[in-house]
């Protein structure tokens, strides 16, 4: 096969990379906040909040992500009467959607503390705040934090799917090598083996967090 | 210290807690046994509210905790309770689960909470598993941390829920010499128990219930040796053969 194109066209995939993690990293820090206060929502005894939290997680998981970003490339500046740049549009897009899945991840994760920790910290005079800070959390993170991880990854091979508004991440670049190229294979193989490496990296990076986390605990 | 008024507590259509009334003083160990089901547990947790009643009154040292414009976190910080499983919190040293309250709640000085902490692990006979994590106890050992982390609060009165039910048999008479000690001390305390002996040996009272119901209550040596209702009688055949 033949990668000669590459000497001509390396910038575009620096430049597509650059912009897929910049979106990633936006990305990842506004669906995790989102996701967080939607977690909370649907925990707490307000019925019109938590119903409010279900109705956002069900609709963001019965429905494409495609459509999800049309609908926000499209519909947000109009519904804001705004104009907003590209990017922040898919930055939207992709922490929107992932924020239904860390909420899910989250409560899951808070909801299998035992009962008794709750119970445990309350009895000793803790505020309800105090006692998911202190002693809730720090437990349910433990537990979350693979299947964290996990959406992580999703999240940034999933944000190719920007490319089809025309946001220059690595997917258009490496459309557009492809068509400046009359490539249509090799270009394509480049922008995998970039993506796989960022996911790798993740993934190796969040197991040694796992690891020295566990050590923390000395469990056995 | 601690007075109950006609409680009243429904899950659902179950009523576990039919119209009790109890008055506890200071330095009374307060022991209530009775049959699994008959809401003994249920009764300690509603003293400190972990089990909100469904209706009925209770004042603790003066306080109404029922009253709901009252901040019940103040008044648990004066009563500690032991639960039947520990609930030592996993991901924390022995240490800090017993200073992390002193700490935070009481705005303690980490060193102060510290040497706090270090008293009561000795008079437990705990102190060289200070900065051990609580996996690496056994049950006996959890309790007796579980013990030392409510007195760190420096509690008015403490409630114990079945203390030494989930233990090895070998491990129970530990648990129980570190609450016989805080009974010597002049500790108000309401245990919810299986152990008769214990029952008998420092309860000042007795309570039997059944059914959501305190069918009978008095000094142990009267309950135990001459129970007047047939429903104690019939129990207490039973468990003290």
């Amino acid at each position: 096969m033949d990668f000669s194109f590459m000497s001509k066209y390396y910038q575009f995939y620096i430049d597509g990379t650059a912009v897929t993690l910049f979106l990633s990293f936006f990305g990842v820090i506004c669906g995790v906040v989102l996701g967080v206060l939607i977690a909370l929502m649907k925990l707490s005894k307000n019925s019109i909040i938590k119903g409010f939290a279900s109705s956002y997680i069900e609709l963001i998981r019965g429905t494409p992500l495609l459509v999800q970003l049309y609908i926000v490339y499209y519909g947000l500046p109009r519904l804001v009467g705004w104009d907003f740049e590209d990017i922040t549009l898919g930055i939207a897009a992709v922490s929107l959607n992932s924020a239904a899945y860390v909420a899910e991840i989250i409560r899951a994760g808070i909801q299998s503390i035992d009962k008794g920790q709750m119970e445990a910290a309350r009895s000793l005079g803790m505020p309800h705040g105090m006692a998911m800070r202190y002693i809730i959390i720090p437990q349910a993170f433990k537990n979350i934090l693979p299947a964290l991880g996990n959406e992580f990854i999703v999240l940034i091979k999933e944000s190719a799917i920007v490319s089809v508004v025309g946001i220059h991440d690595l997917m258009y670049k490496a459309d557009t090598v492809r068509g400046n190229t009359y490539m249509p294979f090799a270009p394509l193989l480049v922008a995998a083996v970039i993506y796989f490496t960022i996911t790798f990296g993740l993934s190796k990076l969040l197991g040694s967090v796992e690891r020295r986390m566990r050590a923390g605990d000395s469990s056995i | 210290m601690i007075q109950v008024s006609n409680l009243n507590k429904e899950f659902g259509k179950l009523q576990v807690l039919k119209n009790i009334d109890i008055n506890i003083s200071q330095g009374e160990v307060v022991v209530i046994i009775g049959p699994s089901g008959s809401g003994k547990s249920t009764f300690l947790r509603c003293l400190n509210l972990l089990e909100e009643p469904t209706d009925g009154e209770i004042v603790f040292e003066g306080i109404s905790i029922t009253d709901k414009t009252n901040n019940i976190n103040k008044q648990r910080q004066k009563m500690g309770m032991v639960f039947q499983q520990f609930n030592l919190f996993p991901h924390m040293t022995v240490m800090e689960n017993i200073t992390l309250s002193p700490m935070k709640l009481k705005k303690m000085e980490k060193k102060e909470a510290e040497k706090g902490a270090l008293t009561l692990l000795k008079r437990i006979g705990l102190e060289d598993k200070a900065f051990v994590y609580p996996n690496q106890l056994s049950g006996g050992q959890k309790q007796r941390i579980a013990i030392a982390r409510a007195l760190a609060m420096s509690p008015d009165m403490m409630l114990f829920d079945e203390p030494t039910s989930a233990l090895d048999p070998e491990m129970v008479g530990e648990v129980l010499q570190v609450m016989r000690e805080l009974v010597a001390e002049g500790m108000t305390m309401v245990v919810v128990t299986h152990e008769m002996g214990f029952a008998k040996e420092v309860g000042s009272r007795v309570i039997f219930m059944d059914e959501g119901r305190i069918v009978e209550e008095g000094c142990p040596k009267e309950v135990f040796t001459h129970p007047k209702h047939p429903r104690t009688k019939d129990f207490l055949g039973k468990v003290l053969k």
